[in-house]
C-alpha cells in the first residue's frame, strides 16, 4: 500500500528557508502571507503499514527537531 | 597511541583528518562498511557529505556497520571526535545532544573563525587553557547547534559546553554561540570548525593541532574518563 509521511520543522524552530519563500512571495505581488514553512513529503510503498510510526522515529524524521504524520495511507 | 578515521562514502576530509592525528601518533582509516575499529585508541568521524547526507545531514551514515562500533566503544569510554559531518553523524546517532540545522543564512560558509575554549578540562581541549581563543576554520552550510533550552541550560551546567564563537564569529546561527559540545561521560565531542584544516602554519594557524594533541595526552595517561 502507498503511504504519505508529511515531515515539518517543530513548532518554535528558526525555520530560515520558511521566513525566504515568505519573503519571496510578497515581491511577487501576493499580500498577507504568514507563518510559512517548508517540510517535507515521503511517499513510501509498504506492505505493514503499522511500520510506518517506527521508520518514522527511527530515520524518516529527527523527533528533536520534526514532527511529522501520516496523512495517508491507500 | 593509534587514531582510526572513518571513511564513508561521500567523506572528504578523512585524509587531512589522518595527517592531523599522524602529527599526534599512529592513524589508519576505517571503512564505513566494516565491524572493525582496528584495536584504535580512539576514532575520528570526518567531514564530507557521508552517504550523500540525503534524507538529514547524518542521517543514514548512522546506521553504518562501523557505526555500530563506534557507539559500543563510546559506551566504554572510548574517544570518539567528530569534525562538521561527523559531528552531525553523531548528532543523529544520539551519541551527542542536539542536531545540526541549516545556517541562519541559508549560505555556505567558508571561512577562519575564532572560538573560544569554556571548558579545558577534558580529553579533547586538555592542551588548552579555559578562555584561550583559538583561530580556526568552518565550511558548512548545515552548522546551526539546536538544542532544547532547558537541555542547554543543561549543556552549559554540566559543562559539556567546549566551545564557543567569539563574539561576532558565530557564522551559522548556533544557539547560544555553541561550536563544540561532548556527551555527558566527557568521552565523544563534536565541532563545526574543522581543527584538521589548522595543523600546519601554511594554512595560516597550527590551534587545530591543540585538539590531537589533547587526545594525545589523554590516551597516553590512560586515566578513565
Amino acid at each position: 500500500m502507498r503511504a504519505r509521511v508529511l515531515v515539518k520543522p517543530k513548532a518554535g524552530i528558526l525555520d530560515p528557508q520558511g521566513q525566504a519563500v515568505e519573503r519571496a512571495l510578497p515581491a511577487l505581488g501576493f499580500t498577507g502571507v504568514s507563518n510559512v514553512h517548508v517540510g517535507r513529503l515521503i511517499e513510501l510503498d509498504v506492505q505493514d503499514a503499522a511500520q510506518l510510526p517506527e521508520m518514522c522515529e527511527r530515520l524518516l524524521t529527527n523527533p528533536l527537531i520534526e514532527d511529522y504524520q501520516i496523512v495517508d495511507v491507500v | 597511541m593509534k587514531f582510526g578515521v572513518i571513511r564513508f562514502p561521500g567523506s572528504c576530509d578523512e585524509v587531512d583528518a589522518q595527517l592531523a592525528c599522524q602529527r599526534a601518533g599512529e592513524a589508519v582509516i576505517l571503512w564505513h562498511g566494516d565491524h572493525d575499529l582496528q584495536g584504535v585508541d580512539a576514532v575520528v568521524v570526518p567531514g564530507g557529505f557521508s552517504y550523500g547526507d540525503y534524507l538529514r545531514v547524518g542521517a543514514i551514515a548512522r546506521f553504518a556497520p562501523v557505526m555500530e562500533e563506534v557507539a559500543e566503544f563510546a559506551r566504554e569510554g572510548g574517544i570518539v571526535l567528530g569534525i562538521c559531518n561527523g559531528f552531525q553523524v553523531l548528532c543523529e546517532a544520539r551519541l551527542l545532544p542536539g542536531a545540526l540545522l541549516p545556517n541562519t543564512s541559508l549560505r555556505f560558509v567558508f571561512r577562519q573563525v575564532k572560538v573560544e575554549v569554556v571548558n579545558a578540562e577534558t580529553p579533547f581541549t586538555r592542551a588548552c587553557t579555559d578562555g584561550q581563543r583559538l583561530s580556526i576554520p568552518v565550511k558548512h552550510t548545515t552548522g546551526r547547534f539546536y538544542a532544547p533550552e532547558h537541555d542547554l541550560d543543561r549543556l552549559e551546567s554540566d559543562g559539556q559546553v567546549l566551545l564557543r564563537y567569539a563574539p561576532g564569529h558565530n557564522p551559522n546561527g548556533s544557539l547560544r554561540d555553541i561550536a563544540g559540545v561532548c556527551n555527558e561521560g566527557r568521552n565523544v565531542f563534536g565541532l563545526m570548525p574543522h581543527p584538521e584544516h589548522a595543523v600546519d602554519p601554511l594554512t595560516g594557524s597550527t590551534d587545530g593541532g591543540k585538539i590531537f594533541e589533547s587526545i594525545r595526552a589523554h590516551v597516553a595517561d590512560g586515566v578513565p574518563v
